[in-house]
């Protein structure tokens, strides 16, 4: 499409941008454009640093008052009832990572099948096609408790009929993501230029090669950090797995298709509402928890794409 | 470089395999007992289930705590072994269970209180069950502790409570108002996070806030709990007034109901028989009123009975 070669062109927008950003500071700006340029940075700092003051007042506020319970028995140690002072997480972050491992395992070729399907094969113009889009675009602002209310009655219960059990909360997270993945693999996708795609045909290749040796490759680390992004939040949901059968207490590591499990979140609420003080301290604790594991997912996703990027 | 992004795949890929493959193994897939339903009848099943699994450490005894008609309506899909609950099923969660070709056992394992609790400073003592009344009852305006016939104190009262799908509210309201959905409507909804309840009574002069008893017991030095008077003087709410039955009438029993067919199963026979024969220990861990050597008496009966 719009990907001819540009040398030329980028050469004499270049020099024009440069030109314009030496103006815009030696030149003289008229007054007016100078308050309101002051006046917006102002507004954006200001957004900027109620971003930035919640999360540390969260961290710093949850740090102090689970600072007791900053231990290794929080993430080793089973809930416990007899022994609050002693109960920690176990479990339930193995349940949370069963899940997402579920989750990816899951998600992945669905959703990049659905992309690639998407962007390279189907027809835009067709109405059943517009209305594929439509839905992703829609089931992506749905809210997570309506997949926990799906999860109940066609995965626990219903035509598959899983029971309350890890298989199912992970499936219903995997269908709760999936539109974020789909798009986030659309977006990377269509990032690669034309030009591969046009290049791989011309020398031959069918479609499909074009597909699997060119694009993909290319397009991977944008679809793996969508995914990363996507199941990071998965890994924060509570509300749909409290539907699907995510226990308070499960002192014991869980069985895929057998028995009750806990989630990092769950558990975390669980340990919120009860009456004694060690609990509501072991739940600060656990909020720090799930927010260091949720830094490093996300901090992954960051190196893979500064690592991997490539620049067209 | 090149297949830089396949290699990264590939360690991702690699280690969530480790990982799904060394957790069912090392568990070797013991046998398991599932019970969910009251929140307040939780802690208790889960105190044993703890203790039951020291001495058993291959069975997996999960406790949810989805309310006591969630609960029901797992246990009567068969889809749990054991029902917690902090009332008796009703006539419509029976039938639920006779069409889901599921029957059981109703065995009472501790005793629980509603606390009525206010902030400490409160010089209210005692209310009667009609002056409570006067206060919870459907489109009750009294907005002032100075409203409540016989009391002259000056503050502004406010209400907390739990949310409509909780036992404590179907309890409350059954006993004071005599309808199990009837209540005003205009208090602080505080949903199943009975803290926010106490957090509200320690900084509220006028707030009432009311709770099981466990909420009352971890809390005691922060808020004051009214005594309640039937018709027979105050009462406090203390576990020997409960376990006498002098603090009505808003004492409960509380129960688990174990599914017939799951008890044909030994492991969970064995923990049901541990659950009743230490109920007392039990309670007293969890930080509940434990029975009376009568209800025992009955437990024992009713579980005896085929």
């Amino acid at each position: 499409m719009a990907d001819r070669y540009q040398g030329p062109r980028r050469a004499r927008l270049a020099t024009a941008g440069a030109r314009a950003a030496v103006e815009s500071v030696f030149g003289e700006q008229p007054r007016g454009d100078r308050i309101s340029g002051m006046v917006f940075r102002a507004l954006m700092l200001l957004a900027l640093a109620t971003a930035l003051v919640m999360l540390t007042s969260l961290i710093i506020y949850s740090a102090w008052r689970g600072w007791g319970r900053l231990d290794l028995d929080m993430i080793t140690e089973k809930p416990s009832r007899i022994r609050p002072e002693q109960a920690g997480y176990g479990p339930a972050l193995v349940g949370s990572i069963y899940m997402i491992v579920g989750v990816i395992v899951l998600v992945v070729p669905v959703g990049v099948g659905a992309a690639v399907y998407l962007e390279e094969y189907a027809k835009k113009d067709r109405w059943y096609n517009r209305l594929i889009e439509l839905n992703i675009q829609n089931l992506a602002g749905v809210p997570s408790i309506v997949f926990g209310i799906l999860g109940l009655a066609f995965i626990a219960r219903g035509p598959i009929g899983l029971g309350l059990v890890v298989a199912t909360g992970s499936i219903t997270l995997a269908l709760l993501v999936l539109p974020t993945v789909i798009i986030a693999a659309r977006e990377a996708i269509r990032a690669v230029p034309s030009s591969i795609r046009e290049g791989s045909l011309a020398l031959g290749a069918t479609q499909w090669q074009t597909i699997s040796r060119q694009v993909l490759p290319a397009a991977a680390p944008g679809i793996l950090t969508g995914v990363i992004l996507a199941v990071a939040r998965a890994m924060g949901e509570a509300a749909p797995l409290l539907l699907v059968g995510a226990a308070g207490f499960t002192p014991f590591l869980p069985v895929l298709f057998d028995g009750q499990y806990s989630a990092l979140p769950v558990q975390i609420y669980r340990n919120a509402v009860e009456p004694r003080e060690e609990f509501q301290t072991l739940a600060f604790a656990g909020v720090i928890l799930m927010l260091a594991v949720l830094l490093a997912m996300n901090s992954f996703a960051v190196w893979l794409r500064n690592r991997y990027e490539r620049r067209w | 470089m090149r297949y830089g992004w396949v290699t990264a795949a590939a360690a991702v890929a690699v280690a969530s395999l480790a990982v799904t493959a060394c957790g069912p193994a090392g568990q070797g897939g013991g046998l398991s007992i599932k019970v969910d339903g009251s929140s307040t009848v939780g802690p208790l099943t889960q105190a044993a289930a703890e203790l039951f699994s020291d001495r058993n450490p291959d069975l997996r005894v999960g406790v949810g705590t989805s309310g006591t008609g969630g609960g029901f309506e797992k246990f009567c899909n068969g889809e749990i072994d054991i029902a917690d609950a902090s009332r008796k099923i009703t006539a419509e969660e029976a039938e639920m269970c006779r069409a889901g070709g599921v029957s059981y056992y109703e065995l009472q394992v501790a005793n629980d209180a509603i606390t009525v609790l206010v902030h400490r400073e409160n010089p209210v003592n005692c209310l009667t069950v009609d002056q409570l009344r006067q206060i919870w009852a459907p489109g009750s305006q009294v907005n002032n502790w100075n409203q409540i016939d016989g009391i002259d104190y000056d503050a502004e009262l406010t209400l907390y409570g739990p949310g409509t799908d909780s036992g404590t509210f179907e309890f409350f309201a059954e006993e004071i108002n005599g309808d199990k959905e009837e209540q005003r409507a205009d208090y602080q909804d505080i949903g199943e996070d009975d803290n926010t309840g106490i957090a509200g009574v320690m900084e509220d002069e006028g707030a009432m806030f009311y709770v099981g008893f466990e909420y009352f017991d971890a809390n005691k030095d922060r808020v004051k709990a009214l005594q309640i008077d039937a018709g027979d003087g105050c009462v406090a709410p203390t576990p020997e007034a409960v376990q006498s039955g002098e603090y009505q009438p808003l004492s409960r029993p509380l129960y688990i109901y174990p599914s017939r067919e799951s008890m044909q199963k030994k492991h969970v026979k064995a923990f049901v028989d541990y659950f009743v024969d230490n109920s007392a220990e039990i309670a007293r861990l969890a930080g509940y009123i434990p029975m009376t050597d009568e209800q025992a008496a009955k437990t024992e009966q009713a579980l005896s009975d085929r």
